[in-house]
């Protein structure tokens, strides 16, 4: 992999950080307000269903993540189990891309519905 | 090819930002394995309510719950830890780095604790 | 009369090691104890020193699992238990006992491209570099670096990645980056980008906690990144 390709990689990785980081904060607040009453499916989607902004939101996140997490799971597999090489960087952006779809289908089933 | 020469063990490595980097390190990874789980999970709502509601009986159960709040540990540790090496790397040197440390584990367990509290 | 109890490596990567005693002194260094075991005990004993005061950089070994200038360590501040552990440095081939192969380390430095370049000559008038400017308190800080490789050794990176041009070489290449009258910048910087090079980084400290003279290459690597992505994203950086 080419040195640009290395360094650009590097900054994808601190830039969806930036990202996240705004991200898990809106999360971990709307999480910890949620549960305080308990949860049901029913109010979940009341409050979710055909809310393009929190669509937009997890759509966001989904996307930051799914660049954040391939990347690092790279190092990890590099550094730990010495796998380095094209055969790797195939298996991290399959990861990557299952993972967009994945959270994609979350975002879709959660705060999809009504608007859509 | 592997590094020549012998390795260091634990004592090298034994200093706050070491254990910093672990706790990042299997947060991070941990996050990884979780994430295909919790957008399984969300996507019971494709069944309803009623989908989501079979889903939430599950996590009734104390372990579960247990479960969850050490995943938000993660989520915070992770965020946290992230956001200190974001400012050593991007800002020049202070010499506050090692408080940043501090602040990172205090905001962790603030939410653990948050989440802990809300959800009994 | 007190004495102490010394582990000391012995063999190459492939040793174990041997035990002696040591008679203890006011203000006795670990290099002190080498000194006394090659002397003393056994004149077979293999290591490296030179100036014994902190400056030439040649004594660096592994005491009690780290790496340290044993020149200036006291062995007050390192026994436990009354015993010290000697060991060689970390992450570079063991020649003999406590002497390593620094070629590697040394080559590395070569890499980051961590000579100076100057476009003046001897007729030229002086540069003139103001102490006060940010790129001149940049050089100072990481340019006191003695060579002794204990950041080299410290480090977990270099250990799992055996191209990792290591803390000291990346903590010379940013002085560098940051001398006004250098001409070799955009060589420099492709030099020190990517996987091998500033990239790998985890920002572990090792390097910073162990610097004999206290300095942090952490902080210049993290320098070279932001240098080194700025010229890629400007389409400057050589590929």
């Amino acid at each position: 992999m080419s040195r640009r390709t290395e360094v650009l990689l590097w900054g994808a990785q601190r830039l969806s950080a930036m990202v996240l980081a705004l991200c898990v904060v809106v999360h971990l607040v709307t999480m910890i307000l949620a549960v305080r009453s308990g949860l049901s499916g029913a109010e979940i989607l009341g409050r979710t269903q055909g809310n393009v902004a929190w669509f937009a939101f997890y759509t966001l996140f989904v996307a930051a993540v799914s660049v954040h997490a391939p990347i690092g799971l790279r190092t990890i597999l590099g550094e730990t189990l010495g796998w380095r090489g094209s055969a790797t960087n195939l298996l991290v952006s399959a990861f990557g891309i299952a993972l967009a779809l994945w959270g994609l289908r979350a975002v879709f089933a959660v705060f999809g519905g009504a608007a859509s | 090819m592997n590094t020549p020469g012998m390795k260091n063990d634990y004592r090298a490595r034994n200093h706050p930002a070491y254990w910093a980097f672990i706790v990042h390190r299997v947060s991070g990874l941990l996050l990884t394995l979780f994430l295909p789980l919790h957008f399984w999970a969300l996507g019971q709502a494709f069944h309803g309510a009623a989908g989501l509601d079979n889903f939430l009986a599950w996590t009734h159960n104390p372990l579960v719950k247990f479960a969850e709040t050490g995943l938000v540990l993660l989520l915070a540790a992770h965020m946290a830890g992230g956001l200190r090496l974001l400012l050593i790397e991007f800002l020049d040197w202070r010499e506050w780095q090692k408080s940043l440390l501090a602040v990172a584990a205090g905001i962790s367990l603030v939410c653990g604790l948050a989440f802990l509290l809300n959800v009994g | 009369m007190q004495t102490l109890k010394v582990k000391v490596w012995r063999g190459t990567e492939e040793g174990a090691f041997q035990e002696f005693e040591v008679p203890r002194q006011e203000s006795q260094t670990v290099l002190d104890v080498v000194t006394y075991v090659q002397r003393k005990c056994d004149p077979t004993l293999a290591y490296r020193f030179a100036c014994r005061v902190g400056v030439c950089g040649s004594c660096a070994m592994t005491v009690n699992g780290r790496s340290r200038w044993t020149c200036r360590t006291h062995v007050d501040k390192v026994a436990e238990d009354g015993t010290v552990e000697i060991a060689p440095l970390r992450n570079l081939p063991v020649i003999k006992d406590l002497v390593t192969d620094m070629k590697e380390f040394f080559d590395k430095w070569a890499k980051a491209r961590g000579r100076f370049s100057g476009s003046k000559t001897r007729k030229d008038e002086f540069e003139r570099v103001s102490p006060e400017s940010k790129e001149r308190k940049r050089v100072d800080a990481g340019i006191e670096c003695i060579g002794c490789g204990v950041c080299y050794s410290a480090c977990d990176v270099v250990s799992w990645n055996r191209d990792y041009l290591g803390p000291a070489a990346l903590n010379r290449a940013w002085t560098l980056v940051n001398d006004v009258r250098d001409t070799a910048q955009a060589e420099r910087l492709a030099a020190v980008a990517g996987d091998a090079g500033c990239h790998a980084c985890h920002t572990h400290l090792n390097c910073t906690e162990r610097c004999p003279k206290g300095l942090s290459p952490t902080a210049g690597i993290a320098g070279l990144k932001r240098a080194v992505l700025s010229a890629t994203l400007s389409g400057e950086l050589a590929d």
